[in-house]
């Protein structure tokens, strides 16, 4: 405890060299906490966000269908299995007929995702209602960014082209009834909704389905011949890698100013030694062992990094609380990174990654402040009395 | 007496004249004898009117039947030696730049042939019309000062690109010089105008023709015939995908 003491007095003492070396790693804490709750933030928004809008429970692919070959889409269809017509029939799975198509916005050709969807499904969280219109037109649900971009707003008509079954060409002009807010972009660039009884009898592929999306909590799906079952996992798997290797380049900034912070503690340690030889022969001869004198210089160190947590704790809970309820929004750009994420982000804070932030960086400190004191243990106290330092 | 001998007059008359008129199937037959041969090897310009300007390539052809075509851009200088080549219905293009050989397929070949009206689709088209379409002969109009057969042809194959279309055929030359191609749903999707002709041998050919994809804004592509030769003797190893790096 006196050691204890006696260190805590010692920093004090130190003034404005201990200030700055607490700013720096209070700095740190703050900064490795606030980065950890803004990914987690963006996976937990951007996975509750694909679940809500795309995939649900989970979906089952057509053997052919692969999102990244657009080539392989034309043969990526089949009749709708027997197997999963009654959960279809119950809303708790809905299929999807995915197209090739053209549409001329302002006269100018563009390739677009034709996606077929039951407008009664319950399944995702999309507003598919609104495609159910009483007036002989097909209607068209869009994204908000693919309206951004094109210029489209409600009650626009828009001239689509798409081949048949047979690869004939049909055109017709459809209205887009509905602009959706979804920060799923999957869903969203170069994409029409339109009811899937219209494009299977567009296309003449009647009663069939490029997936089949579940809904959520939903146990024993059967196994189903020429479809696979992608979970959870398999669909997340792109937003977890991608928010993984955002953590990984976050963490060299991260790293780089911790390890600013503990070049400062082991700097001023090593000189702390040196200058306070006289001191150490002193401790030495009142009774002190050598093992309490390190005791004290590593403490001294260590204790940076607790007045460090107290200094970050001042203007950092404010921060975090206030980004954590309030959000930030986020530019407009981001938008086309091509992953689920929101106009406005809440990071997301875990007494998990507090804690463990805390531990790694006293842990570090601790050890960093403890290395420059090994030579205290081969200090003779005569020798140390008269300043000299072997 | 008198009445009943006009009557017969006319009808004979009618008959004479409808005798003459060839039927729908016949004018696709000699519209086709024009532009089918063996083989060929024409050096053409297409002149793509966009939005932001106008641009001219230039390129060389070399047909084989229905089936084999190989096509070398010869200009501009950012074109040249792109190369492409269609075997039945596989289309590979292949660019010196990257030095890499693709496949066209699936919404790729949607993509418009070098940013012009024309999408690879087109270009893979079989030409051969009677093979495709039921045609009828459905009035005459004269496009210009050239009398014109109006034929209506609807297609009697289920994988045919265009659904209908309507062509406006020149009597004398069996060239097509107005053409319009239609969706399943009756839309219009592309306009052909062939603006200039000439013979070469016995056959009528198109020298300078229009293609405009009928939803889209702009002028239009296009087309000019240079030069022209049928039935060529052309290597087999030109219709093979080692002659795209060549």
């Amino acid at each position: 405890m006196l050691i204890l003491k006696l260190a805590y007095r010692n920093l004090i003492g130190a003034g404005l060299r201990t200030w700055l070396k607490v700013a720096v790693l209070s700095i740190t804490y703050v900064l490795i906490i606030w980065h950890y709750g803004f990914f987690t933030g963006m996976l937990k928004q951007g996975t509750r966000a694909m679940i809500k809008d795309e995939i649900a429970g989970g979906q089952y692919w057509h053997k052919n269908y692969d999102p990244y070959d657009p080539i392989s889409l034309d043969e990526s269809h089949s009749v709708i299995p027997s197997e999963l017509e009654a959960l279809i029939k119950n809303k708790q799975a809905t299929p999807i007929l995915i197209r090739q198509s053209s549409i001329y916005p302002e006269g100018r050709v563009q390739s677009v995702l034709l996606k077929g969807i039951e407008p009664e499904q319950k399944v995702l969280e999309i507003p598919t209602s609104q495609l159910n219109v009483d007036e002989n037109v097909l209607p068209i649900l869009i994204g908000r960014r693919m309206a951004n971009r094109n210029s489209l707003e409600v009650g626009d008509y828009l001239t689509i082209r798409w081949r048949d079954v047979n690869g004939t060409f049909d055109a017709i002009d459809g209205k887009i009834v509905a602009i959706m807010s979804t920060q799923v972009p999957n869903i969203d660039f170069r994409q029409l909704w339109v009811p899937v009884k219209d494009l299977q009898k567009m296309t003449g592929l009647e009663n069939e389905a490029t997936i089949i999306i579940v809904g959520q909590n939903l146990f024993n799906l059967p196994d189903v011949a020429n479809w696979d079952f992608k979970d959870h996992d398999f669909l997340l798997k792109d937003i977890n890698e991608m928010v993984k290797s955002k953590r990984v380049s976050a963490s060299i900034m991260y790293l780089t100013l911790l390890f600013l912070s503990i070049l400062a503690i082991f700097d001023t340690q090593i000189l702390s030694i040196f200058r306070r030889r006289k001191e150490i022969g002193i401790l030495m001869a009142l009774g002190m062992t050598r093992l309490e004198i390190i005791l004290l210089f590593t403490f001294e160190g260590a204790l940076n990094g607790v007045l460090a947590i107290g200094v970050a704790a001042i203007y950092g809970v404010p921060l975090i609380y206030f980004t954590a309820t309030k959000g930030f929004p986020l530019p407009e750009i981001t938008e086309q990174y091509g992953f689920a994420i929101a106009r406005r982000l809440f990071p997301s804070y875990t007494f998990g990654v507090v804690s463990v932030t805390i531990l790694i960086i006293m842990l570090t400190v601790t050890i960093v402040s403890y290395i420059p004191t090994r030579r205290i243990a081969k200090l003779k106290p005569t020798e140390a009395l008269k300043g000299k330092i072997s | 007496m008198r009445n009943f001998l006009i009557f017969v007059i006319l009808l004979v008359s009618y008959s004479v004249i409808y005798a003459q008129e060839p039927s729908g199937k016949a004018i696709l037959q000699r519209i086709d004898e024009n532009y089918s041969s063996e083989n060929r090897r024409a050096v053409s310009t297409m002149v793509i009117k966009g939005r932001r300007g106008t641009r001219t390539l230039q390129s060389e052809s070399w047909i084989q039947g229905m089936e084999k075509s190989f096509t070398e851009y010869l200009l501009p200088a950012r074109e040249k030696g792109t190369k492409m080549l269609k075997l039945g219905d596989e289309l590979w293009i292949y660019s010196p730049s990257t030095d890499r050989t693709i496949k066209i397929a699936g919404h790729m070949l949607r993509q418009s042939l070098m940013g012009s009206d024309v999408s690879y689709e087109d270009y893979m088209e079989d030409p051969k019309l009677s093979n495709m379409y039921d045609s009828k002969l459905i009035g005459e109009e004269k496009i210009g000062d050239r009398d014109c057969y109006i034929l209506e042809l609807v297609a009697i194959k289920k994988n045919v690109a265009y659904y209908s279309r309507k062509m406006w055929v020149d009597k004398e030359r069996y060239l097509s010089l107005k053409e319009h191609r239609f969706a399943k749903s009756g839309k219009l999707l592309k306009t052909l105008v062939i603006n200039e002709v000439f013979k070469i041998g016995k056959r009528w050919y198109p020298k300078k023709m229009t293609f405009k994809d009928a939803l889209k804004k702009g002028s239009g592509t296009e087309f000019i015939i240079d030069s022209i030769e049928f039935n060529v003797k052309i290597p087999e190893h030109i219709f093979s995908k080692a002659s795209l790096r060549r």
